[in-house]
């Protein structure tokens, strides 16, 4: 999320000052996400600071209208159609648990799954009961289903994860028999125990 | 949940077939059903969920456990007495519509109000009302051969939620609407609850499962798990800007 971008894109429809910034920023994100006061104004200093944006001299700060500059505009056209920041796919945590629970225990990651999809579905719950609201606004309708449709993407993953499972893919290759497996003399304890669970966990 | 309870399985069981090919297709579930309450069923095709709200609507029997409906033992009643009940209380949304082919969505809509002695006038305004919530106010007139499947569907739910405080049971609702028309039947159903109503929904679709109060898990014909929501909506304004 750029806060620079966006308060440039609030200043590209007329002159605001910080107040301001923070409010139009909070309703037309569905209220969604604060702002503090203070990230609005250490952001509009580096703004002004890079010639994106001009302070008229008003001597209280609080009241200081700030406009966008052409150069301001020119950035904000390039960030509206750029690539979101975070592509290529980010480290989903979530992704990582399951992949991680499925290659130690295929069978027992069904509960993982079981856990991840239960409390997703209660996280929807939430969002879904916001969007039910009485006064719900366009703005809070649209976040929300920004929100609801990357969860929903989550619960459909699980479910494809959980069916790949049933079926009986294996995330690691199946260990090689032990005569083919020609045992250096110099094989440590630990290496031998490892190599044996991870066959006991191949056959189950 | 504080309201009556409409539904009740108790340790229902239903197997299909003998011996080793037998199919259990529900082991021993347990759900008890508020009024007021919106239950969304959920699980992998084949865990159970079809037989799970067919056996709760009385259209089968379990092979053991009870089912009760308003305290009444479904298993107790004759065909008639069935039919009655299914009429008056019970709602049931299949995943055929059971539209009559002969009677506009309005008629097919009213006509569980009409069964029950509702005058016809009063009914009539009721179905309107019930069409409009589905998004349907402008095909009331229309025969279901002129309606497309998911405008047949949206008439077979309305006519489910035409009754005050019926128990409606519903089997993949939304299966043939987009996005925005499935999201208008949950609400719909979300109300029919709020005002005293009680529904158990499959879905497959988590975003239409999130409308209902409590999400249960079947698999394997088990319930193996359920959503648990607290009654306060929590604070959602609290990671701020990413
Ligand atoms: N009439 C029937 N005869 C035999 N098996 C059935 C019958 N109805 C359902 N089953 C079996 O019972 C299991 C559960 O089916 P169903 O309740 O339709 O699952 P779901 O609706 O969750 O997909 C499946 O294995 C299905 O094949
Ligand atoms: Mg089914």
């Amino acid at each position: 999320m750029s806060i620079r971008h966006s308060l440039l894109a609030l200043l590209s429809t007329e002159p605001m000052y910080g107040q301001q910034l923070k409010s139009e920023f909070e309703a037309r994100t569905g209220d969604l996400w604060p702002l503090n006061v203070g990230q609005v104004y250490t952001t509009l200093n580096r703004l002004e600071r890079d010639g994106l944006v001009e302070a008229r001299p008003e001597a209280d700060v609080a009241l200081r209208p700030y406009t966008i500059t052409v150069l301001g505009q020119a950035e904000l056209a390039t960030w509206f159609r750029a690539v979101p920041g975070d592509e290529p796919p980010p480290r989903d945590e979530l992704v990582m648990k399951v992949m991680l629970a499925a290659s130690v225990d295929p069978l027992g990651a069904a509960d993982v799954i079981q856990s991840h999809r239960r409390q997703t579905l209660e996280a929807m719950h939430r969002f879904t009961r916001l969007k039910a609201l009485e006064g719900a606004t366009v703005a809070t309708l649209m976040m929300c289903d920004a929100e609801l449709f990357r969860l929903e993407a989550s619960v459909r993953w699980l479910d494809s994860v959980d069916a790949r499972l049933r079926a009986g893919a294996r995330l690691t290759p199946a260990a090689p028999a032990l005569p083919s497996d020609p045992a250096p003399a110099a094989s440590t304890a630990a290496s031998a125990s490892t190599r044996g669970r991870r066959r006991s966990g191949a056959r189950r | 949940m504080t309201g009556p309870v409409r539904l009740v399985l108790d340790r229902v069981s239903r197997s299909f077939g003998a011996g080793p090919t037998t199919v259990h297709a529900l082991r021993e579930v347990s759900l008890a059903v508020t009024a007021g309450e919106f239950v969304a069923v959920m699980g992998p095709s084949g865990s159970g969920k079809s037989t799970m709200l067919t056996i709760a609507g009385g259209l089968d029997r379990p092979t053991s456990g009870r089912v009760l409906v308003d305290g009444i033992e479904v298993a107790g009643l004759s065909r008639t007495e069935l039919a009655a009940l299914r009429r008056g209380r019970l709602g049931y949304v299949f995943q055929s519509f059971n539209l009559l082919p002969a009677l506009t969505a309005a008629e097919n809509v009213r006509l569980p109000l009409e069964l029950d002695g509702v005058r016809r006038r009063a009914a009539h305004t009721r179905a309107l009302a019930q069409l409009e919530a589905v998004g349907l106010g402008h095909r009331a007139d229309h025969f279901p051969d002129d309606l497309s499947g998911g405008e047949q569907q949206r008439v077979a739910i309305a006519r489910a939620l035409v009754a005050e405080g019926a128990l409606i049971l519903a089997d993949e609702p939304t299966g043939a609407l987009d996005s925005v028309n499935g999201e208008a039947v949950m609400r719909s159903l979300r109300q029919a609850c709020d005002r005293g109503a009680a529904a158990v929904v499959v879905t497959h679709d988590a975003q239409l499962a999130a409308w209902a109060d409590r999400v249960v898990f079947l698999r394997d014909g088990r319930v193996v798990d359920q959503t648990d929501i607290s009654p306060v909506v929590p604070d959602l304004l609290t990671s701020g800007p990413r």
